[in-house]
């Protein structure tokens, strides 16, 4: 593919400068690291047993008060063998979104579930583990929840087949 | 480690006391999936103690498509497509929400015409969503007549559409970087009729069903949701504000020409029933005027900024935006390598799916007749649950 085959103006963006609220975040000293990829939003990353410490306090403390997990969703990392879990928090009263990454192995993608921090987090965690298969540790009614019970393998994973799948064949153009 | 994976069979098992009286007794019984008001194929097991609800376990699956698996072989001019089938009733909104994540993540400004005729069209889609929920309000309720009136203004707004889209259901009309089309020359003229002959049927509709004494006696303090629970519970849209949150995306993060125009967010009080309703009707109001505010004033310029023949591609990391459709937030992540032009993972943060989970609190101690009015006052559209 050409360049000219792509839309112009849209190389690579630039990471956006560090803002006020990822700094305060780090200085919170709950091993929270600056997001590695490139978001659209502040986004900070942690290792997954500093987790459930950190949203905590992003929950509790009335200087951030995210009061609202808005999504909760998984991408599969295949390349690198990892799972990313990605939270989008939401603060009501600041009006705020921060993201929180979460990096876990595939082959044990456990992680602490916190259905006790937003209720909705327990039906957004179902989704995730019927999906992609993550085991959220703690969680208070893990089971499928839009295929049967007896499914074999997680859909969403890249390496996922099963025999009713159509293989795509990419179109010359 | 304590990681346990039930199944239904094993959650809706009732350990068998022998000596139990028979009115003590608890016991589980299927709402759907093919129940009038469900309003499609949810299933929900209830928890009963005689008549009183005591637990509603919502049951889902039976249309999922697999939309985000098939996200991730198709590109994004080719995924809005797959969007309008997920809320039928807001399908602007939802094409909307991938071309604004597109444009966000190429950076694409887009111009007047374009924010203008999309805040319009999302507006009219939002106007009509809401009329048939008033409709099937009514119905749920034993009210067979706003049905029917429900459908009948319903249908100004969907002419409109395929006057000018092609299309009354599924739009596919906003694209990224602009829309399929420009709006049909007679679009203006029709809208304004629409909109002088929508006006008064709003106030009908609140002669006809608002004072109805049935409608009062079923909706006000049932269902109750406080604030924060509310929030906890991720509930977005008309539920939300009902419990007293004047949380709009229109007005918080203004997209589109939402900045220029006046509007005003309604805001229930107690989180009822009836507060649902109100914010609705009265929504539809607000959406009138801002029609009738930008409907004048359609400046002229190009209606597609992206050459349809070239390939889009986002550039590598993680991207989510979100508005606001007639039920609620819909957010969309793409997850992009940089490479491709399509997503790596794409994920959409339906409104329905986050607010269906309400249903459990708000029934709880109530009884299976004020189900039927919390699930229709939350105006669930099932196709978006279960994507």
């Amino acid at each position: 593919m050409s360049t000219s085959d792509i839309i112009p103006g849209t190389p690579v963006n630039e990471p956006l400068p560090q803002s006020e609220l990822v700094k305060s975040i780090l200085a919170l000293d709950l091993r929270a690291a600056p997001y590695e990829g490139n978001a659209d939003c502040p986004a900070v990353q942690v290792p997954v047993d500093g987790l459930l410490k950190l949203l905590t306090k992003l929950r509790r403390d009335p200087e951030f008060n995210f009061d609202m997990l808005s999504s909760h969703t998984a991408v599969d990392r295949l390349e690198q063998n990892v799972f990313e879990l990605v939270y989008y928090l939401y603060s009501l009263t600041k009006q705020k979104r921060l993201l929180v990454s979460v990096l876990i192995p595939r082959d044990n993608p456990v992680a602490p579930t916190c259905s006790g921090i937003w209720k909705i987090a327990e039906w957004q965690e179902r989704e995730v583990y019927d999906l992609f298969g993550v085991c959220y540790d703690g969680h208070p009614d893990l089971r499928r929840v839009f295929l049967e019970d007896d499914w074999q393998g997680f859909p969403l994973r890249k390496d996922y087949h099963d025999d009713f799948m159509l293989t795509r064949e990419p179109i010359e153009s | 480690m304590s990681v346990t994976i039930t199944s239904l069979s094993e959650r809706i098992r009732i350990p068998e006391t022998a000596d139990s009286p028979l009115d003590t007794q608890e016991y589980f019984i299927n709402m759907g999936p093919q129940h009038p008001a469900t309003h499609g194929v949810l299933r929900l097991m209830l928890k009963l103690n005689g008549e009183t609800v005591q637990e509603v376990i919502p049951v889902l699956g039976y249309i999922h498509r697999g939309i985000e698996k098939i996200g991730e072989s198709v590109n994004y001019r080719q995924f809005v497509h797959l969007t309008d089938r997920m809320d039928y009733l807001s399908a602007m909104m939802n094409n909307w929400v991938v071309a604004m994540v597109v444009e966000k993540a190429t950076k694409t400004e887009l111009n007047d015409r374009i924010q203008y005729v999309r805040t319009i069209l999302a507006e009219l889609e939002r106007i009509q969503s809401h009329m048939l929920w008033w409709g099937v309000l009514g119905m749920d309720l034993g009210a067979f007549t706003p049905f029917l009136y429900g459908f009948r203004d319903r249908e100004i707004i969907t002419d409109i559409f395929e006057e000018t889209v092609g299309c009354r259901l599924t739009m596919n009309f906003i694209q990224p970087g602009g829309l399929m089309a420009d709006i049909h020359p007679n679009f203006v003229k029709r809208v304004k009729e629409a909109m002088t002959y929508v006006k008064p049927k709003i106030d009908e509709y609140e002669e006809l069903l608002s004072g109805n004494v049935i409608l009062q006696e079923r909706t006000r303090n049932i269902g109750i949701l406080p604030a924060d629970e509310a929030i906890s519970l991720g509930v977005t849209g008309p539920p939300l504000r009902a419990s007293g949150v004047p949380y709009d995306l229109r007005k918080v993060e203004p997209y589109g020409v939402y900045d220029k125009v006046e509007f005003r967010t309604a805001v229930g009080t107690v989180g009822d029933c009836w507060d649902r309703y109100w914010v609705r009707v009265e929504e539809m109001r607000q959406s009138v005027k801002i029609v009738e505010q930008l409907i004048d004033n359609i400046p002229e310029g190009k209606t597609m900024l992206m050459k349809p023949a070239k390939k889009i591609i986002i550039p590598k990391g993680v991207f989510y935006s979100n508005l606001e459709t007639a039920r609620g937030i819909l957010g969309i992540l793409i997850a992009s390598d940089g490479v491709s032009d399509k997503p790596v993972r794409i994920h959409m943060r339906s409104p329905n799916y986050n607010n269906l989970w309400a249903v459990d609190r708000i029934s709880r101690g109530s009884r299976v007749g004020d189900l039927v009015a919390n699930v229709s006052s939350l105006d669930l559209v099932v196709p978006d649950i279960d994507r």
